[in-house]
């Protein structure tokens, strides 16, 4: 895993054309609601910063969460209760989400890190299924039917999100938000230990790093930026289900991860596009869409472990430019 | 007092599955080191092919016994062959991530085909009816079907531990390398018992059939639970997951009937008790 996940380290661009390029891609995305259909984008936004919150683990710490599911939709669910019963604004509801899902993070990861390795994705698995339990089981969530009908309401109370492009901007904001958050974590001194973690935990240890203290604030931090995404999503399908708490979800944005290239700044991002898109494209073809979901990421695990950034990347050094 | 012991009598069921399943993941990931997401799928498997046989073939319980493990087994080596193998060298979470893939494989293949719905599938004649208790009633094939389970994972026991087929498995998981070394086969070694541990997990879908429904979904919420015995257990010790198998279905029977909301957590909690008190698993070794 290491060698394959050092081979996504960055292509050794000078900072200036590093700038430039993101700063090309920020501007691209101000245009793209003009472009494609708005609601398409803000999913894809928000899933894209789910699993960038989901790399920071495993493509930075080496942890294999399974169980990221319950901080997008636990965070989905709140939001949307807030939003639409108590009355709260949009922002409220977000950040009532996100601290949910810290909280949740805490308990989680804080249990997990316990235990390494393949046992560290099953507790997660297993005390995100709790969530999904009491998810299906509270009476405010709407069982199967979900929550439905939640306003996008106004922005502190003043700007008001139903309208397809303020929402856009709204999403797009909280996207480039968390972006950063991912971003400067990844290359902070923080960062860098756990990348010394990821790739030799011991030898982090004996260099004086309390490696669970670490590991469990790149937990919590990975589910509060995954509980944003969720309660965002929330408001932009105004409604929450199942599907988002369901252990399906924790598997799909593995593979996008996965299919992007973890351990990568933008691959992850590049994931959600490609599974979406793939999704959209195959939605009319019932359970298939989950047989082939199944075949990418068989396919993406046999052959295609760097992922397409990943690749890219190793291209990009074997021919500079 | 009859609703006590049929929940105790279910728990007992549920928990021989458990057993019967951490069992041969236990024994798959022993070897191969690798954690075998899609031992539900197959378990499911076994199931929908012993109704299958019974629908198209009418193949029926006792012949279906040994026939499904055994096309399951089949499906199994094949996986272990062309795929599986490739990952030996690699960080195991590789192999979880392609289990997980095949799981969703299967699972969508059997949901397009049969739908959704549960089948119910006959028990056999020899097995009908029960018998009268003082305290409760007992159908006679949840009785085999316990018996059974024990006796099956006693003998893998016993195989594993007491003999010199064992002693070869037991030497792989310890050294691999040097088992090699001494001039046994150990790739047929490694596909031989991801195919028996599949096996394992087939013939559990065969036996559950007639208690459960047989859907495709069946499956995919066991092994989550199964996820949580092996990770209270540990999977060091054989006799330790068949003991907290069917120890944790006791509990979870019980639990359904004192407070039912609470019996599809139950384990789940329990495995973030034992965390807290021993990580490593109750009888694991921490690594």
């Amino acid at each position: 895993m290491n060698e394959v996940l050092r081979a996504g380290a960055s292509v050794g661009w000078p900072p200036g054309r590093v700038r430039l390029a993101f700063g090309l891609m920020i501007v691209l995305g101000l245009f793209l609601p003009f472009f494609v259909y708005p609601v398409f984008i803000m999913n894809v936004l928000c899933m894209a910063l789910f699993a960038s919150a989901f790399n920071l683990l495993l493509g930075y710490t080496g942890l294999l969460s399974f169980g990221h599911a319950a901080f997008l939709g636990g965070a989905g669910y709140l939001c949307g209760q807030a939003v639409k019963v108590w009355g709260l604004t949009p922002e409220l509801g977000i950040l009532l989400g996100v601290l949910l899902s810290a909280g949740l993070g805490w308990i989680i990861g804080g249990l997990a890190i316990r235990r390494s390795g393949i046992y560290f994705a099953m507790i997660t698995l297993g005390l995100a299924q709790v969530v999904y339990f009491l998810a299906v089981q509270m009476p405010f969530t709407g069982g199967d039917d979900g929550l439905q009908g939640v306003p996008r309401g106004k922005l502190l109370g003043l700007v008001p999100l139903e309208g397809r492009y303020t929402m856009y901007y709204f999403v797009y904001a909280i996207f480039l938000l968390g972006f950063f958050v991912v971003y400067r974590t990844i290359h902070s001194p923080f960062g860098h230990v756990l990348r010394s973690i990821r790739e030799n935990e011991p030898r982090a240890l004996s260099l004086g790093y309390d490696v669970d203290r670490y590991k469990l604030v790149a937990f919590v931090l990975s589910a509060a930026l995954s509980g944003l995404a969720g309660a965002t999503k929330a408001l932009v399908f105004q409604s929450e289900t199942l599907t988002d708490v369901h252990w399906h979800m924790s598997g799909e944005v593995v593979l996008m991860t996965l299919l992007g290239g973890m351990g990568t700044v933008m691959g992850p991002s590049v994931g959600a596009l490609i599974v979406l898109v793939l999704q959209n494209y195959l939605s009319g073809f019932g359970s298939w869409v989950t047989v082939i979901t199944g075949v990418v990421f068989v396919v993406g695990v046999l052959a295609f472990r760097r992922g397409f950034v990943g690749e890219a990347v190793a291209l990009a050094k074997k021919f500079p430019f | 007092m009859q609703a006590l012991f049929g929940q105790l009598l279910l728990g007992l069921i549920n928990g021989s599955f458990y057993a019967l399943l951490s069992l041969g993941l236990s024994i798959i990931f022993g070897l191969l080191n690798i954690v075998n997401f899609a031992h539900g799928a197959l378990y499911m498997s076994g199931a929908m092919v012993a109704w299958l046989l019974l629908q198209h073939v009418g193949l029926g319980y006792w012949p279906a016994l040994l026939v499904a493990p055994a096309i399951v087994a089949l499906v199994g080596v094949v996986i272990e062959r062309t795929m599986l193998r490739r990952l030996y060298q690699l960080d195991n979470l590789y192999g979880l991530l392609l289990t997980f893939g095949l799981t969703l494989i299967i699972e969508g293949i059997f949901h397009e085909q049969y739908g959704n719905s549960g089948n119910p599938y006959p028990v056999p004649d020899l097995l009908k009816g029960g018998v009268r208790l003082p305290f409760m009633y007992l159908p006679q094939y949840r009785a085999w079907v316990v018996v059974v389970a024990m006796i099956v994972c006693f003998g893998c026991w016993l195989v594993i531990e007491r003999t010199k087929l064992g002693s070869y498995l037991r030497a792989g998981t310890e050294n691999p390398k040097l088992v090699q070394a001494f001039g046994i086969n150990v790739p047929l070694m490694f596909t031989i018992t991801y195919g028996f541990g599949v096996a394992l997990a087939a013939f559990a879908g065969v036996m559950a059939a007639p208690i459960y429904q047989v859907s495709p979904g069946m499956g995919s919420s066991l092994i989550m639970v199964v996820f949580a015995v092996v990770v209270i257990g540990g999977m060091g010790s054989i006799l330790g997951s068949i003991l907290t198998g069917v120890g944790l279905g006791v509990i979870e029977g019980l639990t359904r009937y004192f407070y039912a909301p609470a019996s599809s957590v139950v384990i789940f909690v329990i495995m973030a008790l034992v965390l807290l008190v021993r990580p490593a698993g109750l009888f694991g070794r921490q690594r």
